[in-house]
């Protein structure tokens, strides 16, 4: 007992001494910038426990709950006795310090594009966190998900390792911004559609994705669900705030929000933007549905009635408050998970130094029933000259069945 | 040392005790409360406090599927009434409001089962009003200082009018009479020319005529203004929470059927 | 047993307007502040949404959002000498509660009160002469002035984004505003809300009468408002549900929107809600506040300990508080000694319901918001000479109608009976063409010596403390104001159109069971003189310099105009000296 506390003190200490070399200054300041634009947080951190980094957050893959590790300094639960040689290991190859598989809940096949120096700056920063002593058991996959071997074949599939190459024909922002995304920002983790064994489905890169409950939208240009109406400020003015004159930030995105991308700096959130504007989507243009369709006729009278006090009978909100239906991802033709889930349990939106607000939305799962839903979830995707698949009654089903146990 | 509502709302032990101060309830953990008690429905009628004590700090408290919506009357048999009662006020209801071409009176429009279920719900127990003694009468303009509740006092109206009717016409109930001797009883109530033995005849009309009319414009939830008829027959459009629209048209009808805070036939999709 | 609490910096009592606004200032000096609300935390998307906030029954008639007499209620007589009774459901006012306290539930119509309502006592004697006041009426000046104030009345309405039209900018009088308002330094932060026909019809009725008619000054909003600490607003859509009811989109100004958001990100703020404050403590010398003892909804208590107490309950709650902890001497009408309870007032409301022709009007009548419609100022205040009249005070007449909710709003002209087959009809011709404009009338209320606040000897409350006692009734200088403007009012109704007007007179004695506004006032008065008032003029007591009191506990008397804006600008003036002046030198901010 004495003698882990005195570890303790020592690699604390040792940390700190390291903050004093102005050199090493700038290596853990550039570190602690990474290990926000790559999210550490947000798995790491159990929300509200006031001990960053210290581990067992639960994290929902398809296949059960990985809990994150401690990755603070402790010696005995942390990576306090960690080389950097292993820290590399874990983030760029996927190995454990043993060199067991990880999990690719573990973003490694995104981290593989940072450098050696990057990955080595994340390491220094992370060893100056305060050291807390929480002992984690990652592995709580059920049978046959259990056995880490088996991410040898899975790795062999999906994961590419290598660092990310610049390319020489596109500008310096595009390329800070591609590094980002498809580096740190581990942005495809989310919005990259998964096989059944949790793969990337690489030809639908960024189109979209279903994880926990929620539908990560389109990110990438296309003009059906995608990015296409949002101007590069748009996005930087979201990605910093959490809300622009088109939607508002909830559920994981919120969180990505408040934790890395809100921490940013403005410069490398436009490259962000710069870089996603150019990625192409696969722009599959809906049949547009009747507005004499039942569920439309049902979904135009429910709008009126309930939505339109704050998201306008125009539909298109008010900016930083109410999201524009008409122009917001979350109403397009794509997967409707998300807007059945808001529409359904309400959502509130985060608040950001830049917009405290944080405005919420009542919850309609009670006064409606599952066909009103559909209705109503139809009629946003088809009102104003928009077109989308029919929300069938069958999905708010399921959506309600998959969120009644959610906490959040 | 606090009443005794809150302990029928099973209020959690809300503020938990650590270190020498309350713990830090993360709005998360408030959130949890809070969500908890709203399915104590006591609660939600009194409107009181839903939860227990909380803090609030870092971020606004947020839960999902979170509100009190309103606890609908249920159909069915009198909750308060007895079968007498029940016929008695659907008569007076409908003598308050008669029917016509247009529209249902009183009685069909549910006035009676809304007061039936008030009667039977916090309302008529008075509920979160102050009833501590001494009770002494006082001047009108000091409010009622009465110890009975609208449940009592409805009781005893409603018994003491038959009474009084089958006095007069040789053993029928008030339900019985013709149309203008109910008016005949009921202006003599009102104005005092007609008492009833053990109960206010005179106050039993002025609340049975706010009561009435107060379930033919409540929400249809409540059990009265059935199919929102009230709402139709003077043109509000209800529960709408938009009229952004309408603000610059003047002398211009509002063009929509009016809407329930349970919705309007509108809003279930209709198969072909 | 009581569990102590580690100290705080500030203990804010009551997290509405005032403790909101306070909290805000206060964090940014970089205080430590924990704010004790008694009822639970409220917020439009989880507590008043769309879904079904627009219930008349639950919210109008059943006082939902509301205090519930049997956790707190009060007694109430009209006269010394009589037996004061409790007041066991509400009537003549609606005590709020939970977090954002009566800015939940407002209309949201924010005045300023004129120049001269600061100094009344001053204005009318040089004016009128000493002895055209009624022999007990104790009004008082304010001790401070509507130019000391301005900023702070600025600073609300472009907190809370106010829709409007300036009447008086910098001096300039301006057109379509009201002329006779107090001058400000810059314009109203949005144009004033729009005005459906009726609107419309009463402002062209005044104009043709010969007076200025001006929108209503509102914080239901015109358009979207992003406000001083950067919350975002949204756009009133004139559902008509404001007052009684919290706004389910964001459109209404209340703490919700302009302050809590961003308050409870600050490290330094914490709220507790469910809590009761039941005492303000005091060390041995009764002249230091040490914090205050609450209770939760567990019947736990508990002591805060704070460096400085900012009271900012509803201002019944403040006096009832002051008297149970025995801070301040208790008033005494006999003798006319003391303070806490002094000065006790109400608002003087009356209306006027015009009846038009329905086969020619059709007013939508429940396109509306609470604090929409068009206003004359002519009769407010000193605005006019008093010397032909024989009273002093005033207020505003407009066509104020917040909506038209059919429990409420379904009348019948004069004459008609009130059920049957005629009633039924009537309702049903007259629902869209009658104008209800609800408090048309909006006069003063001046104080006297027997009006006023102490404890009951004979009811409690629930936690056995004596109730507190209001004795209240109308004195003949407000009957005769209410006559005159009523009459005033009707002319225009009737100049109107109407086919049928119906004036609504208020009249003495004061009646508990109808509704007169929520605007209470007075009972711990600001003031120049410790013998005559229980705060000097930044709010600050006069006996515990670490207490100040907010809200309207401190208006001397009532002018004809809704509170909240001077409530709320008392709350950032008072705020002003404790961050410039008394937290550099703690103690009194004045010496007598």
């Amino acid at each position: 007992m004495l003698g882990a506390s005195l570890t303790v003190l020592v690699v604390a200490g040792s940390g700190r001494s390291l903050a004093n070399d102005p050199q090493e200054f700038s290596q853990i300041e550039r570190g602690r910038y990474l290990a926000v634009a790559s999210d550490c947080a947000s798995c790491h951190t159990v929300p509200e426990s006031k001990k960053p980094f210290a581990g067992g957050r639960p994290i929902e893959t398809p296949f059960g709950n990985i809990v994150a590790p401690n990755i603070t300094p402790d010696p005995e639960t942390g990576i306090g006795v960690w080389t950097a040689d292993a820290f590399d290991n874990a983030l760029r190859k996927g190995r454990g310090r043993t060199g067991s598989h990880l999990y690719p809940a573990m973003p490694y096949n995104a981290y593989t594009k940072m450098s050696r120096r990057d990955v080595d700056d994340i390491f220094a920063y992370l060893k100056t966190v305060e050291p807390v002593r929480n002992k984690v058991e990652s592995n709580t996959l059920p049978f046959p998900f259990n056995i880490r071997a088996a991410m040898g074949v899975w790795n062999a599939l999906y994961f590419k390792e290598g660092e990310f190459k610049p390319n020489p024909e596109k500008s310096p922002e595009w390329n800070r911004g591609a590094f980002l995304v498809e580096g740190p920002g581990h942005c495809g983790a989310c919005h990259t559609p998964k096989s059944f064994l949790g793969g990337d489905k690489t030809s639908q890169h960024l189109q979209g994705s279903q994880l926990q409950g929620w539908f990560a939208p389109n990110i990438t240009n296309d003009p059906n669900g995608g990015l296409a109406k949002w101007s590069t400020d748009d996005l930087v003015v979201y990605l910093s705030s959490g809300h622009n004159r088109i939607t508002a930030a909830t559920g994981p995105m919120a969180e990505e929000v408040e934790l890395s991308s809100s921490k940013m700096q403005e410069g490398d959130l436009h490259a962000i933007a710069t870089y996603l504007q150019s990625v192409g989507g696969k722009a599959e243009a809906a049949k547009p549905i009747a507005a004499t369709d039942p569920a439309m006729v049902a979904g135009d009278a429910i709008y009126r009635d309930q939505c339109s006090a704050c998201h306008g009978l125009d539909g298109k909100g008010v900016p930083k408050l109410f999201p524009s239906l008409v122009d917001s991802g979350v109403s397009g033709p794509s997967d409707p998970t998300t807007a059945v889930r808001i529409i359904l349990r309400g959502a509130r939106s985060i608040g950001t130094k830049r917009e405290p607000t944080a405005p919420g939305m009542p919850s309609y799962g009670t006064q409606l029933d599952d066909a009103q839903v559909a209705a109503v979830a139809t009629y946003i995707r088809n009102a104003w000259g928009r077109s989308g698949p029919a929300v069938p009654p069958s999905t708010v089903k399921d959506v309600r069945a998959d969120t009644a146990m959610r906490p959040d | 040392m606090y009443d005794r509502k809150t302990e029928d709302c099973r209020v959690l032990q809300s503020i938990d005790v650590e270190d020498q101060g309350m713990g830090q309830a993360t709005s998360q953990g408030s959130a949890l409360r809070r969500r908890e008690l709203l399915t104590g429905t006591a609660c939600l009628l009194l409107g009181m406090s839903r939860a227990g004590a909380t803090q609030i700090l870092d971020r606004l408290p947020w839960e999902p599927n979170a509100g009190a919506p309103p606890t609908a009357a249920r159909p069915g048999p009198w909750q308060f009434f007895t079968g007498a009662e029940a016929r008695a006020m659907e008569a007076v209801a409908d003598r308050i409001i008669p029917p016509d071409p247009d529209t249902p009176g009183g009685k069909d429009s549910g006035c009676a089962v809304f007061i039936d279920r008030q009667l039977a719900g916090p309302y008529g127990k008075q509920d979160g009003l102050y009833v501590r003694p001494p009770f002494q009468p006082g001047a009108k303009n000091q409010g009622a200082q009465s110890k009975d509740g609208p449940a009592e006092q409805y009781r005893s109206w409603l018994g003491a009018l038959d009474h009084a009717v089958s006095l007069k016409f040789g053993g029928k109930v008030f339900a019985d009479l013709p149309d203008a001797d109910k008016d005949d009883i009921l202006k003599g109530l009102e104005s005092g020319s007609l008492t009833l033995v053990g109960a206010d005849g005179k106050a039993f009309m002025e609340q049975a005529v706010k009561d009435v009319q107060m379930g033919f414009f409540a929400d249809p939830i409540y059990g009265g203004n059935r199919d929102m008829v009230a709402w139709k027959m003077i043109g509000y459009p209800g529960a709408r929470y938009n009229y952004l629209d309408w603000v610059d048209r003047p002398n211009e009808r509002f063009p929509l059927l009016p809407v329930s805070i349970a919705g309007r036939a509108e809003w279930t999709p209709r198969t072909r | 047993m009581t569990k102590r609490l580690p100290k705080k910096d500030v203990v804010i009592i009551g997290l509405g307007w005032t403790g909101s606004i306070m909290a805000h200032e206060l964090t940014d000096e970089g205080l430590d502040v924990v704010a004790i609300e008694r009822g639970p935390w409220r917020d439009a998307p989880t507590d008043f949404p769309p879904t079904y906030m627009q219930d008349e029954l639950r919210y109008r008639v059943r006082h939902e959002l509301f205090l519930r007499p049997d956790q707190l209620t009060f007694s109430f007589r009209n006269k010394i000498g009589q037996t004061a009774l409790p007041i066991r459901s509400w009537g003549a006012f609606m005590p709020p509660n939970g977090v954002g306290g009566g800015g939940v539930h407002w209309n949201a119509e924010t005045w300023r009160f004129l120049p001269s309502d600061f100094v009344l006592k001053t204005h009318l004697t040089q004016r009128y002469g000493a002895s055209f006041l009624p022999e007990d009426m104790t009004i008082q000046d304010w001790g401070v002035t509507y130019d000391e104030l301005e900023t702070h009345y600025d600073a609300f309405e472009y907190l809370c984004g106010t829709s409007g039209t300036a009447g008086n900018l910098k001096g300039q009088i301006q057109e379509g505003g009201n002329p006779f308002e107090g001058p400000r330094s810059r314009p109203y932060p949005t144009p004033a809300q729009k005005q459906p026909w009726g609107y419309q019809l009463f402002a062209k009725a005044a104009r043709e009468l010969g007076y200025k008619p001006f929108p209503q000054p509102s914080g239901n909003l015109s358009q979207a408002y992003t406000n001083t600490l950067g919350l975002q607003m949204g756009p009133c859509t004139y559902c008509g549900h404001c007052e009684w009811f919290g706004c389910a989109n964001y459109s209404k100004a209340s703490p919700q929107t302009t302050l809590l958001p961003a308050l409870v990100r600050k490290s330094n703020f914490t709220a507790r809600d469910n809590s009761e404050v039941v005492r303000i403590n005091t060390d041995r010398s009764g002249k230091h506040a040490t914090g205050v003892t609450f209770v939760d909804t567990s019947g736990e208590e508990w002591e805060q300990p704070a460096d400085l107490v900012i009271l900012s309950a509803y201002s019944l709650f403040n006096v009832q508080l002051l008297l149970h902890s025995g801070i301040g001497q208790p008033y005494d009408p006999e003798k006319n000694t003391g303070v806490i309870g002094r000065n006790f007032t109400h608002q003087t409301i009356s209306s006027v319901n015009g009846f038009f022709d329905h086969t020619k009007y059709n007013f939508n009548p429940f396109v509306a918001s609470g604090s929409i419609g068009m206003c004359v100022d002519e009769f407010n205040g000193d605005n006019f000479d008093h010397g032909p009249h024989g009273f002093v005070g005033g207020g505003y007449v407009g066509h104020v109608q917040t909506g038209a909710r059919p429990i409420e709003s379904t009348l019948v002209p004069p004459g008609t009976p009130k059920w049957g087959a005629a009633w039924k009809k009537a309702v049903k011709e007259n629902y869209l063409s009658t104008v209800k404009p609800g408090t048309g009338v909006h006069g003063s209320f001046y104080a006297y010596r027997d009006v006023y606040l102490d404890l009951d000897p004979t009811y409690k409350d629930r936690f056995d403390r004596p109730l507190m006692r209001m004795t209240i009734d109308l004195h003949d200088n407000e009957v005769k104001q209410n006559k005159f403007l009523t009459d005033k009012f009707a002319e225009i109704i009737k100049a109107m159109g109407a086919k049928a007007v119906a004036p609504s007179y208020r009249t003495a004695p004061y009646d508990m069971t109808t509704y007169q506004t929520t605007h209470l006032n007075g009972g711990a008065i600001m003031g120049t003189d410790p013998t005559t008032s229980a705060v000097n003029k930044y709010l600050q007591h006069w006996d515990v310099s670490n207490l100040f009191v907010l809200g309207a506990s401190a208006f001397p008397q009532n002018a004809g105009y809704n509170p909240t804006g001077t409530v709320a600008a008392l709350a950032f003036w008072a705020a002003s000296a404790i961050r410039n002046r008394y937290l550099k030198n703690t103690g009194p901010l004045i010496h007598v």
